[in-house]
């Protein structure tokens, strides 16, 4: 069972679980405001609010 | 241009590029995949690609295979023209992107292979929007010849509401409101049909259930296994074929006339789909990259996706 870290949101400051096995460049929600995060590093690990949708942004 | 496929390299494991704009569920879930079967593995942000078009882009490592998962419909359209150019075979192709990004290439393309799709039409000018609504039939469904996730959808009930759309539309101007995409709308009793095509092969579908009339997961809609009968299969994997194969999404519904195909994904969403069917989406896709999928149109036997190292060269730098 991987452990989680918890830091702060970059959004509204809330507790963000993140698991043992983050990737760089992974996107994570904030369960508190629902702010799309993602990792811009691992060690220190920071979060940044992740890029808005561009128009041909889909599948 | 590229080092030597990692079997002419003794000793070598593979390598192979992932391709993406950030890491969603799918992209981490491929990333195990791979890393399961001994691949070496480069993540590569697209942000970050640049370069001379003569030369390998740079930010992206010399690989021998690329997998391209980008957000952006049209980074993934010139990356794969780029390294297609350079001899490599990305997956997918730039023409199955192109196919599956473009709704109106997307119908043509299914209409030319006989696959059933839904009537759509298209029109350059209000006026003709006002007819081409006509001729389809109201309710029907305005969509973005390029766009996803079921932004810009809308259903039109009737002539008035059509025509203010059109003229938003021709307000608003530019190249995405330069074409009216018009399409019938079929009553799919609150869901409809997602299926996975992998080389060839129709893997799995999930129905994707909602109160609203549509049924993205992206927007809500709850997903739920969908058995693959024949036919599903049959139609799913000629709508995959009719675009060129590859790795894509089909979405159908079920009406009284049989299965209708209604859009084909080129950069499949994935994450509500695996536990929900059971099957290794991400397993067989870094198989089909890892030249494990026979694509010879379905035909190909039965079989899981392996631990190991396929044989093969789809998908492969050449």
């Amino acid at each position: 069972m991987s452990v989680s870290v918890s830091t702060e949101c970059p959004v509204c400051g809330g507790g963000v679980d993140v698991a043992a096995n983050v990737m760089l460049g992974e996107l994570l929600d904030c369960g508190d405001c629902g702010s799309e995060l993602e990792v811009r590093n691992l060690s220190p690990l920071q979060l940044d609010e992740a890029p808005m949708a561009a128009e041909d942004w889909g599948e | 241009m590229t080092t030597a496929p990692a079997a002419d390299r003794p000793g070598s494991r593979p390598t192979v590029g992932l391709v993406c704009t950030g890491v969603r569920p799918e992209e981490k879930l491929l990333a195990e995949a791979f890393l399961s079967r001994g691949v070496e593995l480069q993540v590569v942000d697209d942000r970050l690609i640049r370069g001379d078009l003569g030369g390998w882009p740079q930010g992206l490592p010399t690989v021998d295979a690329v997998l391209l998962r980008s957000k952006s419909h049209w980074r993934n359209v010139v990356l794969a023209r780029w390294l297609e150019a350079l001899g490599a075979q990305p997956v997918n192709r730039s023409h199955v992107i192109e196919a599956c990004g473009d709704k109106i290439t997307t119908t043509l393309a299914l209409l030319g292979a006989g696959v059933p799709t839904l009537t759509a039409s298209v029109s350059f000018t209000p006026e003709g929007g006002q007819l081409a609504g006509a001729e389809v039939g109201f309710p029907l469904v305005v969509k973005p010849v390029i766009g996803s996730w079921g932004r810009l959808i809308g259903k039109v009930n009737d002539a008035d509401a059509l025509e203010t759309v059109l003229d938003h539309k021709e307000s608003l101007g530019g190249a995405p409101h330069a074409v009216t995409y018009l399409q019938a709308f079929v009553e799919k009793k609150g869901r409809d049909i997602r299926s996975f095509v992998v080389g060839g092969r129709c893997i799995a579908a999930i129905h994707r259930t909602s109160a609203h009339w549509k049924t993205n997961t992206a927007l809500g809609a709850v997903a739920t296994a969908c058995a693959v009968d024949d036919d599903l299969a049959r139609v799913s994997v000629a709508a995959a074929e009719a675009v060129g194969g590859g790795v894509v999404a089909v979405d159908l519904f079920e009406t009284d006339a049989g299965y209708l195909v209604n859009e084909v994904n080129g950069t499949m969403e994935f994450r509500n789909s695996v536990h929900t069917t059971g099957v290794d989406i991400p397993g067989y896709v870094a198989d089909y990259v890892l030249g494990g999928v026979a694509a010879d149109g379905g035909s190909a036997p039965s079989r899981e996706p392996t631990t190991g190292m396929a044989p093969g060269r789809d998908g492969r730098v050449a």
